[in-house]
């Protein structure tokens, strides 16, 4: 690519690059080439990153005015919320965005799962994602706990019991967790160090998620490789800047509604009652973005066992790269992968459904079916489908299809046919 | 190459300054890792004494010790009778009820749900014990798990009655 021989202009940019490469690098970024045909699934990589830094901002604002102790820190929340200028638009903007957060790398994570964007040669970016995601669940709840309410409270006791399900040494953690016999004082003040550095951490992973993604390139709807650059791709500036932009713009009308006209529809009101370790709240939801996988634990009638098919759930996808054996990548080309995929959404949507109803009756009998099927659509379908299924013809380029008539209307030609031509 | 390798002083220093390195490190980490266990101040709450002489039968009062709910109960006869009933067979954690209290009348236990922890509802759930709204345990009147997902019947902390009127938990 171009931009290793790149020379800035100025003298002063010339003395400066060649100390520090800063220029070049900027270079990279703005001459990066992309595929022209990317959709708007892929406008979230550009949201992700503002919602990372808007979750920073608000945080630090929010840090230097609450007040991270047990008899104090629910009394700090109300007083950002009544008494700091501005501090209700900064902490609604904060919770919400936590929220907007997930909603994004949900769209995100499922894009890929749609165009086989896990797949060779890009399994790393893929492998770095899941572990910001499981940053930002661990960032997530540890930041909810902060308010010190009900639901803060006993959230945080339900969590940490997780860990004692460890057979042997599971009551030594959650007692090394909690620093005491039950979630207190020392465990709301290392939440708080946790949840403050946890951000930072997602910051340096998400800048290897975007250098692992430099290396080969963007993954595109069709999932061909493609020449870099070449008349398949366009210049990462202006046109995916400008795309990118407008794409958050509309994201922003949504972040906007919740944060100013339902800002705690997302929340739960029991909340806004402080900690009382006497009083467990009659029904304990998580926030709605991990309910999918609330419903998988309690679909299980063992702990142990339950925690592991949890956990299962999240770091199965970092080994899909390697279940998922179709060498094509975009569902555009896998008639039955597609049909399995919108299987998968619903059935992650039903689990967060029952996520958050009583873990009872039909509501278990649907958790349980719900369960069974996530697993086997990575452990059994996706391992067969890759040998089984017929793929249509993949087009030779991003152009092929367009110049070649409409993908619908009639196949494109196979790369047999191409080569008889 | 390999049948000619010996292990030469250079060998040596590597491995003997890895372990150092290791050992070295591992020390240093200590410190970090432990200052997350309880405090001292937290573990001087250890003890806790309650006054029971104003409990009556079928009354509950639940105190506070080491940050947890305990439950202690003043039982009636018909809730001993039920609970002392009970087959082992049909327990999933099988406790006799005279090991559970020393004192049938009085039952003094961790109000804390072992599924995962949430604080139980008493004379609630289908055996008239506790009943975990969280995740849907039920209790017998022995504390005892009969339904649901917990794994083990509420925890009995240690106590002891200091004189008639006042336990002592811890």
């Amino acid at each position: 690519m171009s931009e290793h021989n790149y020379q800035p202009k100025s003298k002063f940019g010339k003395w400066f690059n060649d100390r520090l490469p800063l220029l070049t690098l900027a270079n990279h970024l703005t001459d990066y080439p992309t595929p022209k045909n990317l959709n708007y699934w892929w406008t979230f990589g550009g949201i992700l990153t503002f919602c990372l830094i808007t979750q920073i901002i608000t945080g630090l604002v929010l840090a230097m005015h609450y007040i991270a102790h047990a008899d104090l820190a629910f009394s700090s929340v109300e007083h950002i919320m009544r008494d700091v200028n501005y501090g209700w638009l900064i902490r609604y903007i904060h919770a919400n965005g936590a929220s907007m957060f997930f909603l994004a790398v949900y769209i995100h994570i499922f894009r890929s799962l749609f165009y086989g964007s896990y797949k060779a040669p890009r399994e790393i970016i893929w492998i770095l994602g899941i572990m910001i995601y499981l940053l930002m669940m661990a960032a997530a709840f540890m930041g909810y706990v902060l308010p010190w309410g009900q639901m803060s409270f006993w959230g945080a006791t339900v969590i940490t019991n997780l860990f004692s399900a460890i057979p042997l040494v599971g009551e030594s953690i959650t007692t090394w967790l909690w620093g005491g016999y039950s979630v207190d004082n020392p465990t709301l003040t290392r939440f708080f160090t946790l949840h403050y550095l946890i951000p930072f951490l997602i910051l340096g992973l998400v800048v290897l998620h975007i250098w692992a993604l430099h290396v080969p390139g963007n993954n595109n709807p069709i999932g061909i490789d493609i020449k870099k650059p070449s008349k398949d791709t366009v210049s990462f500036h202006p046109y995916i800047v400008v795309k990118d932009l407008f794409a958050l713009l509309l994201f922003l009308i949504l972040f906007a509604f919740f944060v100013f006209y339902s800002p705690n529809v997302l929340g739960h009101a029991d909340n806004y009652i402080e900690a009382n370790p006497l009083v467990t709240p009659a029904h304990i939801v998580p926030e709605w973005y991990l309910l999918p996988f609330y419903a998988i634990l309690r679909s299980i009638p063992d702990k142990l066992m339950g925690v592991i098919a949890m956990l299962s759930a999240i770091l199965i996808l970092a080994a899909l790269p390697w279940l998922d054996t179709s060498k094509i990548r975009s569902a555009v080309f896998r008639p039955l992968y597609k049909q399995f995929y919108w299987i998968l959404v619903l059935d992650v949507l039903i689990l967060g459904y029952v996520g958050a109803m009583p873990a009872e009756g039909l509501y278990l009998l649907i958790a349980r079916i719900g369960t069974a099927y996530y697993f086997a659509h990575f452990l059994i379908i996706l391992p067969i489908l890759g040998k089984v299924e017929k793929t249509l013809p993949l087009p030779m380029s991003i152009s092929e299809p367009i110049l070649g008539g409409s993908l619908n209307a009639e196949p494109a030609r196979s790369k047999e046919d191409f080569q008889k031509l | 190459m390999s049948d000619q390798k010996k292990v030469n002083r250079r060998d040596f220093i590597y491995t003997a300054s890895t372990v150092v390195g290791v050992v070295g490190v591992g020390a240093a980490a200590w410190p970090l890792i432990d200052q997350m266990n309880p405090d001292a101040s937290v573990k001087a709450l250890a003890t806790t004494e309650v006054d029971v002489s104003l409990v009556k039968p079928g009354q509950s009062i639940t105190v506070l010790w080491r940050g947890k709910p305990v439950f202690i109960k003043r039982r009636t006869d018909n809730e001993i009778a039920e609970a002392k009933a009970v087959s082992l067979t049909e327990l999933k954690h099988p406790e006799k009820d005279e090991d559970r209290a020393s004192n049938p009348e009085w039952l003094v236990m961790l109000g804390v749900c072992t599924h995962l922890g949430c604080v139980p509802l008493a004379d609630k759930g289908d055996y008239k014990g506790w009943f975990c709204p969280c995740h849907g345990s039920h209790y017998d009147t022995s504390g005892r798990i009969r339904k649901g997902p917990a794994p083990t019947n509420l925890e009995i902390p240690k106590y002891e009655f200091v004189n008639s009127n006042t336990i002592k938990i811890g």
